[in-house]
């Protein structure tokens, strides 16, 4: 029995192998094939159609410009579209598929860490350039075993640890909070990462974490948890939740009578969000990568041809997917050769890059960029800028 | 009333709410073993059908809460009766397992079926004025108040129909014996039918209430509050119509009070053992009985 797994599994590497080996994109094909891993179904569906138009968007644009010149000669990008369902195992077999299958160049995406964290684990065995636009979880960069970052594996957006020591600092020096409760999903990787390091940073900067409460993916019920954090009297909630989680729990809380605000981080900014939450996350806070009112030249080029294109504004997951695009498309334009090594060493040597979620540079040997975060606060049916946080 | 009071009649109040709901959907459960013998997997499924007939009705169609209630309960039974029809009675001789295995069909086909129409979560729009009334430091909602008050009040409806009226003699018979019970006039199939539409219809109500409660539905929110009441319907003792809403309000409260007690991390596993514990110690369930096996 064990022998006839050893066996198996050797043919499975040798099979690898050969599939890696033979499946390096040349220049015998006439377009840069570039794949995108979404999630167009499942928990957040509305990332992925933001995701999804912002790519094909920057695709059209640079296709219409004559597409990009490999020494000398100019290839159109062919853009493959996979759906990853919002789940781990999904995006590893759209990782495998793009790879071997369709031998792309680069791979942008997934956004949420619960599927960049196996899709990148994927492209760095099989040394292919994987941009995650919206994955904010350190271990999606970082190699699981060393602890040292990846080589293949790059961000547009920045990390976890970041956004929770900004928003911990936001809450005690702007809302003079002393006293916070917090509540979020510990079965999924982002929110975990951000309400520990909210804890830390808030701790040590001379607040008081009163409640720390956790419930599991999938769950609609949080009146114990509510009337646990209302009977500890925070000054205010931390609430790293995906945006439906954020409509449910917030239209709890107000109806069991907590009115304390709510702060949240960047899974709270989706035009859905607004729909779901009926009004209950009213002048509430939460950290984002940008701010469509106070955008850049660049930003508003981007705003604007994609509000032409599909009808509504650009959220994070857009404008940070446009910037993953744009980075690859620099690197491509850099890069002498279409072999994958040769765009990963292109992409890691971008050393000012200015995108529509501000300028944009990789410190030697990292993928996780230097940037800035912006605080939103809900008003209405809009999300106004508050302030910059700078790192 | 002390703080230690109130935060403790505002956790059962919690727990009446949950334990409410999931009573609602493991009757479905129940009723359908203890007729067929036949775990309905599906029966999760029809119950976020039920929250999609009232996101449809009151969103789209504009109506208040009643009708919405009376239609979305009418729609999920009439789809309670058409999957029994088109799925499970063409199987009624085959091997249990078959059974199970269309079920657990059945309910995907309802998920990417509507997965299909609307991926997006839908927020469900204010059905019911919401009040909240504060009682000595207990705050309690309109909606509490309707939920638990319109869950009790279906149990005890569907409680005289099982054990008072013709139609539920004639159900305790077939869960007894089929061989017999035909042969003394019964419609097997037209009973068989209207259990799948009592106990559908029951889920539709309850997959409206629920879309009252937490307002964002999608089409995944039928697996685990499915299963949970699928649990409850055991720890009750399945086929057991009084033993399933027992097993309802003990998970509903066991689940609430270990969060209110202690870390909220630890919720579904002190639970969930606690439940195999009352499995371990009485394995036909709370008020199960023994079947004698005779060979």
């Amino acid at each position: 029995m064990r022998k006839t797994i050893s066996m198996a599994s050797f043919f499975v590497v040798i099979a690898a192998l050969l599939l890696s080996s033979c499946g390096d994109p040349t220049n015998k094909q006439d377009t840069i094939k570039v794949g995108l891993i979404v999630e167009q179904t499942g928990d957040m569906p509305a990332v992925g159609a933001s995701s999804r138009n912002a790519a094909q968007l920057a695709v059209s644009e640079i296709n219409s410009a004559g597409g990009i010149a490999i020494s000398g000669k100019p290839y159109p990008i062919e853009l493959i579209i996979e759906d990853n369902a919002s789940k781990a195992d999904q995006s590893v077999a759209a990782a495998n598929k793009l790879i071997s299958q369709d031998t792309v160049v680069a791979i942008v995406g997934p956004n949420a860490s619960l599927g960049a964290i196996p899709a990148a684990e994927i492209a760095e065995y099989n040394k292919t350039l994987l941009i995650t636009p919206w994955s904010t979880n350190p271990k999606t960069t970082l190699d699981t075993t060393s602890g040292k970052p990846k080589s293949f594996v790059f961000r547009a957006c920045y990390t976890d640890p970041f956004e929770g020591r900004v928003l911990a600092r936001f809450v005690i020096e702007k809302l003079g909070a002393k006293k916070a409760a917090v509540l979020y999903d510990v079965a999924s990787e982002a929110p975990k990462s951000q309400a520990d390091q909210f804890r830390q940073t808030f701790t040590e900067l001379g607040g008081q974490t009163v409640a720390f409460e956790t419930y599991t993916t999938g769950d609609r019920d949080f009146s114990a948890q509510l009337t646990k954090i209302k009977s500890a009297g925070p000054d205010i909630i931390f609430l790293p939740a995906y945006y439906n989680d954020v409509g449910l729990i917030a239209q709890q809380a107000r109806r069991a009578g907590i009115n304390q605000p709510l702060v949240g981080s960047d899974a709270w900014s989706s035009p859905e969000l607004i729909k779901l939450s009926g009004g209950a996350v009213e002048g509430d806070y939460f950290a984002n990568h940008y701010a469509t009112d106070i955008a850049t030249p660049t930003a508003k080029k981007f705003i604007d041809a994609y509000a032409k294109k599909y009808g509504n504004t650009p959220d994070d997951v857009a404008a940070l997917t446009y910037d993953a695009m744009g980075l690859l498309f620099e690197a491509l334009k850099k890069s002498p050769t279409l072999e994958r090594k040769t765009v990963r060493d292109a992409m890691s040597a971008i050393s000012d890059y200015s995108g529509v979620t501000g300028d944009i540079k990789f410190p030697p040997g990292s993928g996780d960029p230097v940037k800035s975060a912006v605080i939103m606060q809900v008003k209405g049916d809009k999300f106004v800028w508050v302030m910059n946080a700078a790192p | 009333m002390s703080e230690a009071v109130v935060y403790w009649l505002q956790q059962t109040l919690n727990a009446l709410q949950l334990g409410s709901i999931y009573a609602l959907i493991a009757l479905g459960y129940t009723m359908v073993y203890g007729i067929l013998t036949m775990i309905n997997f599906a029966h999760g499924d029809v119950f976020m059908i039920g929250a999609f007939f009232c996101f449809l009705l009151s969103s789209t169609l504009g109506l208040t809460f009643a009708p919405t209630l009376l239609l979305a309960m009418l729609g999920t039974a009439l789809l309670g009766v058409v999957i029994e029809r088109l799925a499970y009675k063409p199987l009624r001789q085959a091997p249990r397992v078959s059974a199970i295995i269309t079920a657990l069909g059945v309910g995907l086909f309802l998920e990417n079926f509507t997965l299909a129409l609307s991926p997006y979560p839908k927020h469900i729009p204010t059905l019911l004025e919401n009040v909240t009334w504060n009682l000595h430091g207990i705050s309690l909602s309109s909606i509490q108040v309707v939920i638990i008050s319109l869950s009790l009040g279906l149990m005890l409806l569907l409680d005289y129909i099982v054990h008072r009226t013709p139609i539920g003699m004639a159900m305790r018979a077939i869960s007894w014996d089929k061989t017999y019970v035909p042969l003394m006039g019964i419609p097997v199939d037209l009973i068989i039918t209207v259990t799948f539409a009592i106990g559908a219809g029951l889920a539709g109500a309850a997959g409206t209430m629920y879309a009252l409660a937490y307002p964002v539905i999608d089409p995944y929110m039928g697996i685990t509050v499915g299963w949970k009441a699928f649990i409850c319907a055991v720890v009750g003792g399945i086929g057991n119509i009084r033993g399933a809403m027992v097993g309802a309000f003990i998970l509903g409260g066991v689940e609430i009070m270990v969060v209110a007690f202690f870390p909220s991390t630890y919720r579904d596993f002190v639970a969930f053992t606690l439940l195999m514990l009352l499995i371990i110690i009485r394995p036909y369930g709370i008020l199960g009985k023994p079947r004698i096996q005779k060979v």
